[in-house]
């Protein structure tokens, strides 16, 4: 490693920890990691699922095209949800809805008020369309439960996801669940969109009205 | 130009911090390069034929003598001492090793550049009209504009997995020097009947494999509006671009199998949503603030004729041609926009040494208020020179090399790098360049042919634009051999349109002699000498320079 490297990555530093910054992390405060939001569920190291700043177990079940759905929490892909919702209805407990790249997410809009989770896969990582729904979810249909990204979900991409909306991650890559164990969040918090779904408090950052800092 | 405030300086330090990051768990192993390619390409890193290639972010085509200066240092200090112009404005480097690049993009950062979105499927560099500021045909100067897509557009949560590539140009001026229609978006600054400013708005053009023109989606569309319409534009290509063949990923399939008229509704619908919010109007104290970092500098009154450049002009027939070819009409009398044109007779299209880049430097300093431009062209130039300095910058190009009054002539040819340098090329394209600079380097056959761009590309993907060229080569591979097609009739500026295909290939040995003939009967056919190759090729179509070239059928 260069020098110069070595110097980037102590200013690169993610870690949660409450420490005292080093010069470097004073100059460049923009690093810091995701803010546990002391949220009511307990961490679970081994849950499937990264919410909140930890790992947490899934409550929810996913029901295929052709499974029995389950007494608790079901998911259920989006073009089943859709010809069984009535029924689906009746059950006394929470729905959840998958939706994948190629759906029209607008197609489960009007629905949106019987559903208290919206899973959105991202079955490669450089597949972007979920970023886009994520955002029309939160800002144009104001859905207010949780928006879950499934799929080869990656720790680079996991920062742009939350700005969109997503604040939960179904976390199968054993390099990032470590990553993220580890209190690793490679953000560059200054942001020159405003995000109106972000999952992350963020404030306008000077005059630009485009411009934006965690806050 | 755009200073950085603090926190632009923040965001590109985070951001090489990022990099930096992902590029030691690279090294590391912990990212596959599956997982780093998208990574690195949005941060300029390019692998390539030999090496690691890094294309270097001039926004909107305008740099410093300062940050000029720098280029010169880190092509002197981690490459081979020189660097290549883009035709989308930018700098490669061709050989800088992948461990000093945290160095290069921290140098990079001490003088407000980058390598932010130069590849990768992102919104890339926004480009614009190289004389932006200073041409005399101009409406308003569409840097501000640009500048706030650019920042608009850095690190875009929603946008920055996209089907393929995105690329945007905005020209503040009805003759398009910035190829608006052949990019994904563009924008044209335009006065509507009540004088207010804002945009024609195009959508899908593209060379490649599929060469396209652009659709006009909106003639007019109010200023304020400018990054709303350009979300809309992004989240409907970002839902429905196709993803299943790379090939047909970028907009203008989209465009063109959706229809025109369909995709405009799509488009207009998202907008009126996306307006809505208002969370994307731009408030014209805002646009104000930004348009004043671009305020023309303070040049002195000069008298429209300069005694000292005509005087110059009689005694030498070089600086005469120089003079003619290479110096734009300044919209302030008395001055003139210089192109340093990085294409000597028989030389590489676009190269710079780190001294001509420092030597540039010094005279932008000295010459032009401090300002330099890269063209698209892969040219340089100085944009605000007094007509009376114009002798002494020559004389001081002479000393560099950097001389060559061929702006717009035909040997002011586009190449890409080609099969030297690139892993995608099947055909070498700079050593056809230099085959053809000479065969019409002689100053008096230049100026005989008049306006004339040669444009080469090594592959189908037209990185060299040939699909735009007066005369575009397209070098294939033919059983192991490299072969070039010929297209006439091709433009990338306000009557834009893609090159019609002549005929069968030649060979690299043949193809100079086969420009040569298509020039000899354009001049022999022509009507006058002021009607151009480009005007006579489309009078004319394409069957005597056939006959010419394959013998009459």
């Amino acid at each position: 490693m260069t020098p110069a490297a070595t110097a980037l990555r102590d200013i690169y530093a993610f870690d949660d920890a409450p420490k005292t910054p080093s010069p470097a992390q004073r100059e460049a405060p923009m690093l810091r990691s995701v803010s546990a939001t002391g949220a009511a569920a307990a961490g679970d190291p081994d849950g499937a699922i990264w919410r909140d700043g930890r790992f947490q177990a899934d409550e929810w079940a996913l029901a295929g095209a052709e499974d029995a759905v389950g007494e608790g929490p079901a998911i259920l892909p989006l073009a089943r949800f859709l010809a069984e919702k009535d029924a689906l209805l009746a059950r006394n407990a929470p729905l959840g809805v998958l939706v994948e790249p190629g759906e029209a997410i607008e197609e489960l809009a009007p629905h949106l008020d019987r559903v208290s989770l919206v899973v959105l896969s991202f079955p490669k990582f450089a597949d972007g369309r979920s970023m886009s729904k994520a955002r029309l979810l939160r800002e144009r249909y104001g859905f207010s439960g949780e928006v879950r990204a499934s799929g080869d979900v990656l720790i680079d991409q996991m920062p742009l996801m939350r700005r969109c909306g997503f604040d939960s991650f179904e976390v199968a890559s054993p390099i990032t669940r470590k990553q993220l164990g580890a209190g690793k969040w490679p953000d560059v918090p200054l942001y020159m969109q405003p995000m109106g779904g972000s999952a992350q408090p963020e404030v306008p950052a000077g005059t630009r009205p485009w411009a934006r800092r965690r806050a | 130009m755009y200073r950085y405030d603090e926190f632009d300086r923040d965001f590109v330090d985070g951001r090489v911090a990022q990099f930096s990051d992902q590029v030691e768990r690279r090294l590391s192993g912990e990212l596959t390069e599956e997982q780093f390619r998208p990574l690195r390409l949005m941060n300029g890193v390019y692998l390539q034929l030999h090496a690691y290639m890094l294309r270097i972010a001039v926004p909107y085509g305008t740099l410093s003598s300062k940050q000029m200066r720098m280029l010169g240092h880190i092509a002197r200090t981690y490459d081979r001492g020189y660097g290549h112009f883009t035709t989308r404005q930018n700098l490669q480097f061709n050989w800088p090793a992948l461990k000093d690049v945290p160095a290069i993009l921290k140098d990079l950062a001490s003088v407000e550049m980058h390598a932010l979105q130069t590849s990768g499927n992102c919104i890339r560099n926004v480009t614009a009209d190289h004389f932006a500021g200073a041409a005399a045909d101009e409406v308003a100067d569409p840097r501000p504009y640009a500048e706030i897509l650019r920042q608009w557009s850095s690190i875009h949560p929603e946008f920055s997995y996209l089907p393929r590539k995105f690329k945007l140009a905005v020209t503040g001026s009805p003759n398009d020097r910035a190829a608006i229609q052949l990019h994904d978006i563009g924008l044209e600054v335009k006065k509507n009947e009540a004088g207010e400013l804002g945009f024609a708005v195009y959508v899908g053009g593209g060379q490649g494999r599929t060469p396209m023109i652009a659709h006009k989606v909106r003639d007019f569309l109010p200023e304020e509006d400018m990054l709303a319409y350009c979300e809309a534009i992004m989240r409907v290509y970002n839902l429905h671009g196709r993803r299943d063949n790379k090939y047909k990923a970028r907009i203008k399939i989209l465009v063109h199998e959706t229809g025109a008229s369909e995709i405009t509704r799509q488009i207009e619908e998202e907008f009126a949503e996306v307006r809505k919010t208002e969370q994307l109007r731009l408030p014209e104290e805002e646009i104000a603030r930004i348009t004043a970092y671009f305020a023309p500098p303070a040049l002195e009154t000069k008298p429209e004729r300069s005694g000292a450049f005509e005087a110059a002009k009689a005694d030498s027939r070089e600086f005469a041609a120089f003079a003619e070819n290479n110096v734009s009409a300044h919209k302030r009398p008395g001055y003139g926009i210089v192109t340093i044109s990085l294409k000597p007779i028989g030389g590489i299209p676009g190269d710079a040494t780190d001294v001509q880049m420092e030597a540039v430097a010094d005279l932008a300093d000295r010459f032009s208020q401090s300002e330099i431009r890269v063209s698209h062209e892969q040219n340089l130039v100085l944009p605000h020179v007094a007509l009376d300095d114009v002798p002494a910058l020559y004389a001081a190009l002479v000393e560099y090399g950097l001389a060559t009054g061929n702006a717009g002539l035909v040997t002011d040819i586009i190449a890409c790098p080609g099969l030297d340098y690139c892993a995608l090329a099947n055909a070498r394209a700079i050593n056809i360049a230099q085959d053809l600079s000479n065969r019409f380097g002689a100053p008096e056959r230049q100026k005989e042919i008049g306006e004339l761009k040669i444009k080469i590309s090594g592959c189908i993907n037209a990185c060299g634009h040939h699909h735009v060229g007066h005369i575009g080569l397209l070098g294939v591979d033919k059983r192991g051999e490299e072969v070039y097609q010929i297209t006439l009739g091709g433009s990338g500026a306000e009557d834009a349109a893609v090159g019609t295909l002549v005929g069968p290939g030649f060979s690299g040995e043949e193809v100079g002699g086969a420009v040569e003939t298509v020039v000899d009967t354009y001049l022999k056919l022509r009507e006058s000498p002021e009607e151009t190759f480009l005007t006579a090729v489309r009078r004319l179509g394409q069957k005597p320079f056939k006959e010419a070239l394959y013998g009459a059928a």
